[in-house]
């Protein structure tokens, strides 16, 4: 290396954080912007959230008490729009800007400026989209798939809808780009790409997810938006348009988008079963290729979410074995994160145990959802709150615990102090208790017929949609603890470099915290953790 | 690596990169044509011939086919519509005609637009319209009523398990979408 790059090198060592809010508006760097992200999606949580509580106050009871049905249904799509793309999508974004330069070995992300810029827009975005609630007609409301011709009655709210889908849409494809830049282009040199930890593997492949099909989905919002505003016929059969070719549409983006939304959790647990088991991964590579199956088949499989429009025979079998074969990929995960624990000598921190509830309850999800699968009985659960239960226990204890997990994981290294254990495992068994209370219940009342979306009720669903209440307020109340845990980890005893007895891979061998320019000279990846062996 | 050689490597994937977008954007607009041509292929949705078509008669004196009629106005359109008969029964192979009426509510001039569905889906590929009212969007004056013709032959390649049709029309107010899309 030429003298005048080693200089350039020592000078970037030298300055640390702008100060002010310029640091935030104008940064570049990975770990900033990973705190913005992260920082934005629990905003976000808590007002989706909020919400989700409209929802279950006004479903606590048979009968309208609190709020106007327009009312109801535009909560529930806002909280759908605002849990999706606000604050899951984000928070696994915020994770892999923290964690994949650090656990490859990078100085930063490889496209800094671009990254500042796919976090800017969300706010905007969702600056946007709020703003529709107080608009003339109110906030969408015709559902998150914002299906034809329902959607296109919209108030005013309409045009700003389509324009915040596109806005997130470019965030998420721009930081989609920058981690797929980052890990094939700046990884350790040692580091070949099956050597690379599951969290940045499986963020590979989100990647390659996103830029896939956020397109796909700005297409379809943008086809709603001539049809409404610009005289064309996509979507109007008055037109020779076809409402149903939007279902095709969206749902083409819509299940690879939930594997955006679960690839990433899968990441996150993958690290932190194997730390606290003190073992390695069990069956890192076929982990790779169950990742990699998962996501070339949720192309494959979009109809399935449409048995009920109609379709052929053999529309129905094809698109219901294809959904039953993802179980074997996802069978091969929870199999490896079940080997990892077995015989290891395991220790029940609190990342461990939201990544053990994750396992358990994740699983229930994907079975509710083999059993969605089975076209004939779908047109039985279709719409009803089965699939309530089924997505929101894929998500919720899902996405949401691991993300919850990797917060409590790598938070000593951001912070370098140590969280309240105690505090972290009553925000664990409160919120893993509530999470069922709450959305058990539900599969009973899809099960008996109650359908989703609606703001009142027959009376035979009464005490089963109490207790989803009750649960569900003291699901939100748990999660105030988490804001605690975060707030009170500021004064948290001194974290240790490695932090974890049992954790392997680079981010461990920096100090804690991490120091605001990281791995300005790639470090050897293979010396790093035989240190720990 | 070089920071220099670095910086081109990530320029080179970015394009790359973007190009894969630029597809898939394109990729999503590219699902109407091809979901155009996989339902007419399957009937898929229903959908029969959207222009007229010209088929030699071949009656199968054998076999009888109940064919329904289903009007839907939608709400927009201020129109009646009905089939002049409730069903009919027919020989596959064999023409037939059919009327239906429709009426103009409205005190001004409307343009109106038929759009067919057809019921079991098997049996949509296996419905061919000679003439349809449908085939064209319809002019009516204020308050007018007029009988609108269709004339069809059911193809004796129906499958056998298919012993009735259904076909439905929903009648559009064309004006009306447009006044929709300028709001």
């Amino acid at each position: 290396m030429s003298s005048t790059v080693a200089d350039a090198l020592d000078h970037h060592d030298e300055h640390g954080p702008a100060k002010g809010i310029g640091r935030w508006l104008f940064s570049t760097n990975h770990k900033d912007i990973g705190t913005m992200y992260l920082v934005f999606s629990l905003a976000m949580f808590l007002i989706g959230g909020l919400m989700a509580l409209v929802i279950r106050s006004e479903l606590a009871v048979p009968g309208l008490q609190f709020v106007h049905p327009e009312v109801f249904n535009q909560m529930t799509t806002m909280h759908a729009l605002i849990m999706v793309f606000g604050a899951v999508m984000p928070a696994f974004v915020g994770l892999a800007n923290w964690m994949i330069p650090l656990m490859i070995g990078a100085p930063d992300m490889a496209l800094p400026r671009m990254n500042n810029w796919s976090f800017w827009i969300l706010p905007v975005a969702f600056g946007i989209l709020l703003s529709t609630l107080l608009m003339p007609g109110g906030a969408p409301a015709s559902g998150w798939t914002m299906y034809p011709p329902l959607v296109l009655q919209t108030g005013d709210a309409f045009p700003f809808l389509i324009f915040s889908v596109h806005l997130m849409g470019l965030s998420s494809i721009m930081g989609a780009i920058n981690v797929i830049v980052t890990i094939i282009n700046m990884r350790a040199p040692d580091m070949s790409l099956l050597k690379m930890p599951m969290f940045v593997w499986t963020w590979l492949i989100t990647a390659y997810l996103l830029i896939a099909v956020m397109p796909v989905l700005a297409g379809a919002v943008t086809m709603l938006l001539t049809d409404q505003f610009f005289g064309t016929s996509f979507f109007l059969a008055a037109g020779g348009g076809d409402p149903v070719m939007f279902q095709h549409i969206f749902w083409f983006f819509g299940h690879p988008e939930v594997y955006i939304m679960i690839l990433p959790a899968f990441g996150v647990v993958s690290e932190i079963i194997p730390t606290f088991s003190r073992k390695h991964l069990f069956g890192h590579d076929s982990m790779v290729y169950a990742a990699s199956s998962i996501a070339f088949l949720s192309f494959i499989v979009w109809a399935h979410h449409m048995f009920t429009v109609g379709m052929p025979l053999t529309g129905q079998m094809f698109f219901m074995f294809a959904t039953m074969l993802i179980a074997v990929p996802t069978g091969v995960k929870v199999f490896n994160w079940v080997a990892t624990m077995w015989r290891g000598a395991m220790t029940f921190e609190t990342p461990m145990l939201f990544s053990l509830a994750f396992v358990f309850l994740f699983t229930i999800g994907g079975f509710s959802g083999l059993m969605l699968a089975i076209a004939p009985a779908d047109i039985q659960y279709h719409d009803t709150y089965f699939v309530v239960a089924h997505f929101h226990y894929v998500l919720v204890p899902g996405s949401i615990f691991a993300i919850m997990a990797g917060a409590y994981y790598w938070l000593p290294k951001w912070t370098g102090h140590m969280y309240s254990e105690r505090l972290g495992k009553l925000h664990f068994w409160s919120s893993t208790i509530f999470v069922n209370v709450t959305f058990f219940p539900m599969h009973f009342l899809g099960l008996a017929g109650m359908p989703r979306r609606i703001p009142d009720y027959s009376t035979q669903f009464t005490d089963f949609n109490t207790i989803a209440s009750i649960g569900a307020f003291g699901f939100g109340l748990s999660q105030l603890i988490f804001v605690w845990v975060l707030v009170s980890a500021w004064k948290g005893q001194k974290a240790t470099d490695r932090v974890w007895e049992g954790s392997h891979g680079l981010e461990w061998t920096l100090p804690s915290p991490a120091p605001y320019h990281s791995w300005d000279t790639p470090p050897k990846a293979r010396i790093a953790n035989e240190a720990f062996e | 690596m070089k920071p220099d050689s670095q910086s081109k490597s990530h320029r080179s994937l970015t394009l790359a990169l973007l190009a894969i977008v630029a597809g898939a954007f394109g990729f999503g607009y590219l699902l109407v044509p091809l979901y155009d041509v996989f339902c007419e292929i399957t009937g898929f949705g229903g959908r029969t011939n959207a222009t007229a078509a010209v088929v030699e008669e071949a009656p199968d004196m054998s076999r009888e086919i109940r064919v329904e009629f289903v009007t839907t106005v939608n709400s927009y359109a201020p129109f009646e519509l009905a089939a002049d008969v409730d069903s009919m029964t027919v020989h596959p192979g064999k023409m037939y005609f059919a009327t239906f009426t429709a009426k103009n509510l409205a005190s001004a001039d409307k343009v109106a637009q038929a759009v067919p569905s057809v019921a079991p889906v098997s049996a949509a590929e296996h419905f061919t319209k000679i003439d349809c009212f449908c085939f064209t969007s319809q002019e009516f004056t204020a308050f007018e009523a007029r009988a609108m013709p269709l004339q069809f032959i059911v193809d004796p390649e129906l499958p056998d398990y298919v012993d009735t049709i259904t076909l439905q029309y929903t009648f559009y107010d064309t004006a009306r979408a447009a006044a929709i899309n300028t709001f």
